[in-house]
């Protein structure tokens, strides 16, 4: 569904990506795991078109989206949960879904699309009008991923959704995740709590500074000694 | 029935309305930090003049015509300084406001410094009102439409709003355009009352004013914009005796503002309670009272 072919991207002269390859299928849940700073978010940003790479080339669903400009990105299927949120605080509940499905113009869709997005979300039903900003975290981090689920994508970039949130919260929003999934969304996934990202994904690659060091299944991934060691904290 | 003095009064405050409320889509509900307001103005007052006196248009059309060329110079404007933000973008729409500024007054078909004289004097009140109404409607309407949230989203968050799929740039340029629009309608509107005008009636003092209505009104709020409006046009003319002193008052306004009520008197129309929308845009501000007052 999305392959990234020896992807760099440069913050002028800073190079964060060097040279990365990888694949997520049809219905996989994919994870890209690593320390501060190894190129996760930089990965999502540049496949969602909000960075441009400086060589490499990025297909989705088999056609070249390397130069495709963001919003033309959300049309074909992509969405992204940006890191840290990044909701619209002073808009409505309501109003951040309306945002999120603004490449539609369905709207019969679109209110079935919302329901089922406060289906997901019950925390998040009959608060429509509350300003997202008085939400707490996880309920932000809810509508955060709430609002990429209205453009009804078929690829879902996750980006820390586990940031800053109490452990029982980021439990509920990964098994939330891996219903999504389940409903037939595909998912990449970046996280720095690699033990909750690496127990509900397929498969993983890990970054290190701009490389991707390992590449394996997710199970192999939390037995592999090296990442452990590293990531796991043991 | 009402004196020329006061017809002339409400005449203007009503070209003011149309001035802040285009300028409130700009800033206020893009975000787009534009201090050159007056140049949309200035090229709309001088191509509608023009229209009537050397083309012989009837009003209407000569209105439309100014409104267009605006436009125009609206979406010229937008395209090249859209990367910029904040300080950069408004000192980029100030230096718009002195080239237009300038080319007025050194072109010979503008009359350079001496200006238009002898434009017929077509706008009444009527044709002020109408204005005014139309202006305020297709605003709300805009604004109450997926557009309106598609610029919110911009002023709330660019970055964000892009990867919602909203083509920032097409929408940026979009408010830029409509903005200048009808600030060119009520530049023709002025041009067509007053009869006369020269490059120094369009000058960067104006474009403060514009942008006090709007903040004192309330960033983000088309009835702000009217209040705003309506209050700087006739409370000046009630302190005429220290008419010296209008600009520092518009300064002691925007810094007053800023301290004690950033979402202006209003304020906005939002969720939950008052969200001082101002404070982000007004901290921009703080580059025009370095070199405004």
């Amino acid at each position: 569904m999305l392959r990234v072919e020896n992807l760099s991207t440069f913050y002028d002269n800073i190079q964060a990506l060097k040279d990365i390859s990888l694949q997520v299928k049809e219905g996989e849940i994919v994870t890209l795991i690593g320390a501060n700073g190894a190129g996760k978010t930089t990965s999502l940003l540049t496949i969602s078109g909000l960075l441009r790479p400086a060589t490499g080339e990025i297909y989705f669903r088999g056609k070249k989206i390397n130069n495709v400009p963001p919003h033309d990105i959300v049309k074909m299927g992509i969405s992204h949960v940006p890191e840290g949120r990044r909701i619209f605080p002073r808009l409505t509940l309501k109003e951040n879904l309306y945002i999120g499905a603004y490449t539609r113009k369905d709207k019969n869709g679109l209110y079935k699309d919302m329901e089922m997005v406060f289906d997901t979300f019950p925390q998040l039903r009959g608060r429509e009008k509350q300003a997202a900003g008085t939400l707490s975290g996880g309920e932000q981090q809810m509508l955060a991923i709430g609002r990429a689920l209205m453009s009804r994508p078929r690829l879902l970039l996750l980006d820390e959704p586990s940031m800053g949130l109490a452990p029982m919260i980021v439990n509920e929003i990964f098994r939330i995740v891996e219903d999504i999934n389940r409903t037939g969304t595909t998912i990449l996934l970046v996280e720095q709590n690699a033990q909750m990202a690496l127990s509900i994904a397929h498969r993983g690659y890990v970054l290190e500074t701009g490389n991707i060091a390992l590449h394996d299944k997710a199970s192999s991934l939390l037995q592999n000694d090296e990442v452990r060691k590293t990531y796991l904290g043991e | 029935m009402i004196s020329a003095y006061y017809l002339q009064i409400i005449i203007l405050a009503g070209i003011n309305i149309i001035m802040a409320a285009s300028l409130n889509l700009i800033t206020g509900f893009t975000g787009q930090l534009s201090i050159g307001h007056a140049a949309f103005m200035s090229i709309g007052a001088y191509s509608s003049a023009l229209a009537t006196l050397a083309l012989g248009f009837p009003f209407l059309p000569s209105l439309l015509f100014g409104a267009f060329v605006a436009a125009f110079f609206g979406v010229l404007v937008g395209v090249p300084t859209l990367k910029l933000k904040g300080d950069y973008l408004a000192i980029a729409t100030l230096g718009f406001g002195e080239i237009v500024r300038i080319v007025f007054l050194n072109l010979e078909i503008t009359g350079g410094a001496v200006g238009l004289r002898g434009i017929p004097k077509n706008t009444t009140l009527l044709w002020v009102i109408v204005a005014v109404l139309l202006t305020l409607f297709v605003l709300n309407r805009i604004l109450n439409s997926r557009v309106g949230r598609a610029l919110i989203a911009i002023r709330e968050d660019e970055t964000a709003a892009e990867s919602m799929g909203i083509n920032t740039t097409y929408f940026k340029t979009l408010a830029f355009g409509v903005g200048a629009f009808f600030a060119g309608i009520g530049g023709g509107l002025f041009s067509h009352y007053f009869r006369y005008i020269h490059p120094g009636s369009f000058g960067f003092m104006r474009s403060i004013e514009h942008l006090c209505m709007v903040v004192l009104g309330g960033l983000g709020n088309m009835w702000g914009s009217v209040l705003g409006a309506v209050a700087l046009t006739t409370i000046p003319e009630f302190l005429r005796a220290s008419a010296d002193y209008r600009q520092l008052f518009y300064g002691a306004i925007l810094v007053i503002m800023m301290r004690v009520r950033p979402q202006g008197l209003i304020g906005e129309r939002m969720a939950g309670k008052s969200f001082s929308l101002g404070d982000s845009i007004l901290k921009k501000l703080s580059i025009t009272k370095k070199t405004g007052f």
